[in-house]
């Protein structure tokens, strides 16, 4: 059970973070909160290390790409979880498609680690200070990644399936 | 290798001196395809002897691009690729993704379809833990503890064959509840199955829970201290063997567990014996789940009306030219959702599933995450076995149940 | 030394009249022992085959070697990605002749469900088969039917096939080196 309200935790993020929020709302029964890429490091450590609000538990990191956005086409999304408060809270940051880089959370807690390799096979965002970055689900020797929207689900190179028939 | 030339310092902290060690140090290719690896993983291991000194892993054997696939399919057609998740529990996953999806469409359910559903979702984490729990023991040399569980479980695909037609990858339910009530031979399956099972399964657990030989070779096997779990983001029985007792179907009530009486277990050290009871106990809590959910099903609709994605019956379907409309649609994929995001979690046979899904407003999901909870435990597994022997890396592996369909999604 | 086209079996009191190749075939089928390579779902169905309801016992294969050198038989259950195609053909490569493969389900057999960039569209890409078995996953019953082929085919293969040119061909399509004593002079 939900021992804190959203707006009691939007609340005291604005007391204790003040301007390093972006934006902030509530999105269906979660506060979703923007934070700048070179902040969110620290927010994270700070939401953590607060001994009333105690985020701790990283349920997950993920990527999401949206071409159609100039300058903020990569979003990384941390969930995070508080459980002295049973309250969920999602941290996005925005990063250009551009040599996309952000501070790894592996410092805070070790199960970033895989899912940060994970976010960068995938998308190719990279995480500074991260100990071993490299491709976790995906062949090594894959020199693209896979979840960009430009890039297709199927093997182009497969001769057994006609894409005419297949509605592609 | 420290500064001291005497000591040797492996990775999870511990310090060797030099004497106890053989100087014999091998590195040893385990897996991928191995009989002990549940699945395919490859661990390569440095070993001294018998003792284990460092483990790097290579995951990603079995990755089918779950997550890109799903941004290609509607929303009703996502639910077998959820089966193939965990796939020893799959309406587990399934019933997951729909309460995700009537979270984004703000359904609210009936009682009933919370009811069949806990019934449905504690079946499935009985026939996990049977899994898991017997290849514990087949990987303690106890063969026949494997058999007595696969004719349980056999009892368990007959419940779900009656409710959706399959027994592994059930694809069970719809987005709003279900597509048929439960019928009279799936009451007198479950009553039979409420009335036996205690029995046969304690006949089982006989075999494994005091046995000198079990206890001797899972205690203090890959231990893991619950600082060390929690940072690594354990859930689920490991979590619960370690002694935290967080369970997301208490924190986070879903689907009316609220209303159910049952107990969480919790272990003391974190290593396979007390997964093991854990697992175990959780059985016997499940099956008193199933009894209380049973015994006060309540009456009323089994599905919510949620015309965009229940496919309304075939008289109205020929007659009404709503009804054919929506038939088309649904059929088609081409329902639409509103757009925004929402992340759900259920308490999946192995821990959190979690669901985040971003939708756009289109026919398929913008981007669908699962938080797959066999993909953080196999993090952990380098610092769970350094120090022990290859026999006890063997049986931490299958006591954490990893599952090779969820690591690699 | 000739051909025989049609030998007449016959059973007396104490002898019988057959061909080796006949024989030996006997022995073969009915003492496969099966390499299980099962990666995912179709692994649990084949677990469920080799339980006691649906029971793999009775054609004498509840032996599974999981070192390819003592199989006869390379179950192949489940999804074969990319990743471990290499690795499928060399556990394929290191079965000692005669040897013979198995895929179940669809994802083996054709890529089932997952038509993406990772996930080999058919293990018969890389190693030959001989028997599929369709379903996602396949009922233990389909599976029991598709040994159930393996052992015809079997019951039916002669002595010579595996050193005779037509083999070395087959195999040389998936660039595998068929290695025997009798062929390296």
């Amino acid at each position: 059970m939900q021992k804190m309200t959203n707006s009691a935790l939007a609340e005291a993020l604005n007391s204790l973070l003040g301007e390093r929020i972006v934006t902030s709302e509530e999105l269906y029964d979660t506060l979703v909160v923007e934070v700048s890429s070179a902040d969110a490091f620290s927010v994270i450590e700070t939401l953590k290390l607060d001994p009333k609000l105690s985020f701790n538990f990283l349920t997950l990191i993920g990527g999401v790409h949206y071409p159609e956005n100039p300058g903020r086409e990569l979003c990384v999304v941390y969930h995070l979880h508080s459980w002295k408060n049973a309250i969920r809270l999602r941290i996005k940051a925005y990063l250009p498609a551009e040599n996309p880089s952000i501070q790894s959370l592996t410092s805070l807690y070790e199960t970033a680690n895989w899912m940060e390799r994970e976010t960068f096979d995938f998308f190719g965002i990279k995480f500074e200070n991260h100990p071993n970055l490299t491709r976790i689900l995906n062949m090594d020797d894959m020199d693209y990644h896979p979840m960009l929207k430009e890039h297709p689900l199927e093997d182009g190179t497969r001769e057994d399936k006609d894409d005419r028939f297949f509605g592609r | 290798m420290n500064a001291n030339d005497n000591l040797i310092r492996l990775s999870n902290g511990q310090v060797l001196s030099k004497e106890t060690i053989d100087g014999d140090i091998a590195t040893i290719n385990f897996g991928p395809t191995h009989p002990a690896t549940h699945g395919i993983f490859q661990n390569i291991l440095t070993v001294d002897g018998e003792k284990i000194l460092n483990s790097v892993q290579t995951v990603g054997y079995i990755h089918r691009a779950f997550e890109k696939l799903a941004e290609r399919r509607p929303y009703n057609q996502i639910t077998p690729i959820t089966d193939r998740l965990n796939y020893c529990s799959s309406p587990i996953n399934n019933l997951g993704w729909h309460m995700t999806v009537e979270k984004l469409l703000q359904v609210k359910v009936p009682k009933r379809v919370d009811y069949m559903r806990v019934i449905i979702m504690e079946l499935a984490r009985i026939a996990d833990h049977l899994i898991c729990d017997s290849i514990i023991g087949v990987d303690t040399g106890a063969l026949t503890s494997f058999f007595y569980p696969f004719s349980e479980r056999e009892k368990i695909y007959e419940l779900y064959e009656e409710m959706c037609g399959a027994r592994l990858t059930t694809n069970m339910g719809r987005i709003g509840g279900f597509d048929k009530d439960f019928n009279p031979v799936f009451h007198a399956k479950l009553k039979e199955f409420i009335r036996t099972f205690p029995a046969a399964f304690e006949e089982w657990n006989g075999m494994l829970e005091r046995n000198r030989i079990f206890m001797d070779r899972t205690k203090g096997a890959g231990p893991i201290s619950a600082e060390r779990a929690l940072a690594y983001g354990f859930t689920g029985p490991n979590l619960r063997a370690a002694g935290v007792d967080y369970d997301v179907r208490v924190m986070h009530p879903y689907s009316s567990y609220e209303d159910f009486d049952f107990i969480i277990p919790v272990g003391v050290n974190g290593d396979t014996y007390d997964r093991f009871m854990v697992r175990q106990e959780e059985i016997r809590q499940s099956l008193r789940i199933i009894e209380q959910a049973y015994n006060n099903l309540p009456e009323g609709p089994f599905h919510a009306e949620v015309p965009e994605f229940f496919l309304p019956d075939k008289k109205d379907v020929y007659n009404n030219m709503e009804a054919l409309i929506y038939h088309f649609k649904i059929i088609m994929g081409e329902s639409e959702v509103p757009v925004g995001e929402v992340y759900h979690s259920v308490e999946g046979g192995n821990g959190e599933l979690g669901y985040y899904l971003i939708s756009d407003g289109g026919r398929s999901p913008y981007r669908l995450q699962f938080r797959r909870p066999c993909f953080i435990y196999y993090q952990a597994y380098p610092e769970m076995i350094t120090g022990s022997n290859i026999s006890d890396a063997v049986i931490t592996l299958s006591s954490i149940n990893v599952i090779a369909g969820e690591l690699d999604a | 030394m000739g051909k025989i086209e049609d030998l007449e079996v016959i059973n007396g009191e104490g002898y019988q009249l057959t061909t080796l190749d006949k024989a030996v075939a006997l022995a073969r089928a009915n003492s496969v022992w099966p390499l299980p390579f099962a990666t995912s779902c179709c692994g649990i169905e084949f677990m469920a085959t080799m339980g006691s309801m649906y029971d793999l016992s009775r054609f004498g294969m509840e032996r599974m070697s999981f070192t390819p050198r003592q199989s006869d038989l390379l179950i192949v259950a489940g999804t074969i990605s990319k990743k471990l195609g290499p690795v499928l053909q060399k556990v394929y490569e290191q079965m000692a002749e005669p040897k013979w493969v198995l895929s179940v389900g669809a994802c083996a057999s054709s890529g089932g469900i997952f038509d993406t960039y990772s996930v080999l569209q058919g293990i018969d890409r890389i190693i030959p088969v001989d028997v599929y078995v369709p379903g996602c996953p396949p009922r233990p019953e389909q599976i029991i039917d598709g040994v159930m082929n393996i052992h015809r085919l079997v019951k039916h293969e002669p002595m010579r096939r595996r050193y005779s040119e037509e083999y070395r061909h087959l195999l040389s399509e998936y660039k595998i080196e068929v290695t025997n004593a009798e062929n390296d002079k």
